[in-house]
């Protein structure tokens, strides 16, 4: 560093704030960097959190500030796990779960596969695929209504031109039996690129000479994708797995502005069912209750995800 | 091998490859490229059936838009038509503008809300990121899980308790309160994806002016900072993009004043009913950053996504 660049660096510090951080301990510093960060996350998550846990025992209702608020033990949990209707959409949860992750590996993974033959242009057309998956799932979702209109919608439309079915003889988003797929669809169209994006990089982390190697010894093609390429990229995978498995378990904004949980309680994914108990019926320590059921569920299962995953990479 | 690899993919492969994929983008363009030409359609041809794909192009989608309506009253049907070209294409229809919508208001406060969650949490992060990848720092993985497991959290789960916290401080549907809220949220990403960037920045460069003289903060500022730029700009694109889509703490916490984009643009209806052509502006004006955001950091995206778990 020449001595030009020391003094103007030691310009650009006002004096006393220089020699105040010069005393100053490595530690002291990485205290100080940190701190306002740890603070923020405490005010902001935890201790709303612990206000939770301490709400969840309690018959409190936030649209009722004055009134009394009785300590109840753990009698909204008992409601929870005994009640039907939530059970119902833990299993409306867990279809959209499967299905949207089922599908957002294989098409991201053929995706991924058929990009990584290295046509000319192919990072042209990855920029293009990944787009929808940067956008706000609200806004979109809004739009995806109207693409579904019966009447006037594209999607009925392409459905009834490739089909020959009659346009207006269903309904996506109004139909019981079709509106569990129609959110199914619109996630898997978003958030594809996310899980085909990892699948193309475990891709490319496998280096040539494996393959070369493998030809050498006059392996198939087809054994070298089994033996090579699946577990080379199943780390890859699970990783893209956890993250969407977490995130959907906890999708608010693309199904609430596509069906609001409709018809009857076919979407009502649980933060729809949540939201309306906190937010609608205001039992707030009910719902508490509620959230901290979801919270320790999406805890324990990405948990559990994450050892298999270490397992899988160790391997 | 020069001119033949066995593990390089034939001609027909990347045929078959390139066609495929190339179906597969136009159709996954298309719920975009109808939400642009809906933008740009009359409202009866944003209705019509079969849907249009040629069209009279037509702004009345963007003045509905950024204007308020209603039906004419009879003096103002015999009065001449308004000067301005909005005016005019209102006045035919039979309405008459009464003022401008909220729409700017609620952009306005996307972006004042966007900046400024943006702008801490990038500082913020900056600053523990450089700790945790220079120094020693006690508990440090615990810290760091701990960080990521705050974006675990369904936000349903705990806007209950930040609904509570905000009414008693006053911060319900303020800027200040949706700013805080949006900086702890976007925090887990930015310290992460930024303690990767830094944890590439070879130490040698900061060792190399320390004994130059200069003290650990000069070195960081210095030396560190602008190594970090790039990364330091993606973060700060990834956390915009968030705090600019998010919807859930936004249609929970805030109603009017501190209302940002998401949970407004679906209520946009006309003077007869969901004005789809109004939707479409507001949407195509609404993603058009976030599109162009996407294709510059192309390069990053995997990072961001991952919270800097896959790099490339």
């Amino acid at each position: 560093m020449s001595e030009a660049a020391m003094e103007r660096a030691a310009r650009a510090t006002p004096a006393g704030v220089a020699r105040k951080i010069k005393g100053l301990s490595d530690r002291a510093i990485a205290w100080i960097f940190i701190a306002p960060t740890v603070f923020l996350l405490l005010a902001v998550n935890i201790f709303p959190l612990i206000w939770t846990i301490q709400l969840s025992f309690t018959n409190y209702r936030a649209n009722r500030p004055n009134a009394e608020v009785k300590w109840i033990g753990t009698r909204n949990y008992e409601r929870i796990l005994t009640d039907g209707d939530i059970w119902l959409t833990m299993q409306a949860t867990a279809h959209f779960l499967f299905w949207t992750l089922l599908l957002q590996v294989l098409i991201g993974f053929a995706l991924a596969w058929l990009i990584n033959r290295k046509f000319k242009g192919n990072d042209l057309w990855t920029t293009i695929i990944v787009l929808p998956m940067m956008l706000s799932p609200a806004v979109v979702g809004n739009f995806w209504t109207f693409l579904y209109q019966p009447q006037i919608g594209l999607f009925n439309y392409a459905v009834a031109f490739f089909t020959g079915a009659d346009v207006t003889s269903f309904s996506m988003i109004g139909d019981k039996a079709l509106a569990p797929w129609a959110i199914i669809i619109v996630d898997t169209w978003m958030w594809t690129p996310f899980v085909m994006l990892i699948c193309l990089a475990g891709l490319r982390s496998i280096p040539d000479s494996i393959y070369e190697a493998a030809e050498c010894d006059r392996a198939s093609k087809w054994r070298q994708f089994w033996t090579i390429t699946v577990p080379m990229v199943l780390p890859f995978l699970m990783l893209a797995v956890l993250f969407r498995g977490i995130e959907n378990f906890k999708m608010f904004d693309l199904v609430v502005q596509l069906t609001g949980g409709g018809p009857g309680n076919t979407t009502t994914l649980t933060s729809i069912d949540l939201k309306r108990e906190a937010f609608e019926k205001w039992r707030t320590g009910y719902s508490s209750a509620y959230a901290i059921i979801l919270f320790v569920t999406v805890f324990g299962l990405a948990s559990i995800y994450v050892k298999a995953l270490n397992k899988v990479k160790e391997r | 091998m020069s001119s033949y690899s066995i593990t390089e993919p034939s001609r027909r492969q990347k045929w078959i490859a390139a066609i495929l994929v190339v179906t597969y983008a136009v159709i996954t363009m298309l719920p975009l490229l109808w939400i642009i030409s809906t933008g740009f359609k009359s409202s009866s041809d944003a209705i019509a059936y079969p849907p249009k794909v040629a069209f009279q192009p037509s702004l009345e989608g963007y003045v509905n838009l950024f204007t308020t309506q209603t039906l004419q009253t009879p003096e103002q049907a015999e009065a001449p038509p308004p000067d301005t070209w909005y005016g005019k294409l209102v006045h035919e229809k039979g309405l008459a503008i009464v003022g401008p919508s909220r729409f700017g208001e609620r952009f306005t406060n996307s972006v004042i809300i966007g900046f400024g969650s943006t702008f801490l949490s990038v500082f913020l992060g900056t600053l523990a990121a450089y700790a945790f990848s220079r120094y020693r720092v006690p508990l440090k993985d615990d810290l760091l899980f701990f960080i990521l497991s705050t974006r675990m959290m369904p936000p349903i789960a705990v806007a209950i308790p930040i609904f509570l916290m905000f009414r008693s401080l006053g911060l319900s549907d303020t800027h200040l309160g949706m700013i805080l809220l949006y900086t702890a949220v976007n925090l887990s990403l930015s310290v992460w994806l930024l303690k990767g960037f830094m944890d590439e920045i070879p130490r040698e460069y900061e060792e190399a002016a320390l004994i130059d003289g200069y003290t650990r903060f000069q070195a960081f500022t210095k030396v560190v900072l602008p190594q970090a730029a790039t990364g330091i700009a993606a973060t700060a694109i990834f956390c915009l993009i968030f705090a600019w889509n998010e919807y859930a703490f936004a249609v929970l916490l805030t109603s009017g004043a501190a209302q940002t984009a998401p949970p407004f643009i679906p209520t946009i209806i006309g003077v007869a009913g969901q004005d789809w052509p109004a939707v479409a502006a507001g949407a195509t004006l609404f993603l058009m950053p976030v599109m162009v955001f996407t294709i510059l950091l192309r390069k990053h995206l995997l990072r961001g996504i991952t919270f800097g778990a896959v790099r490339k």
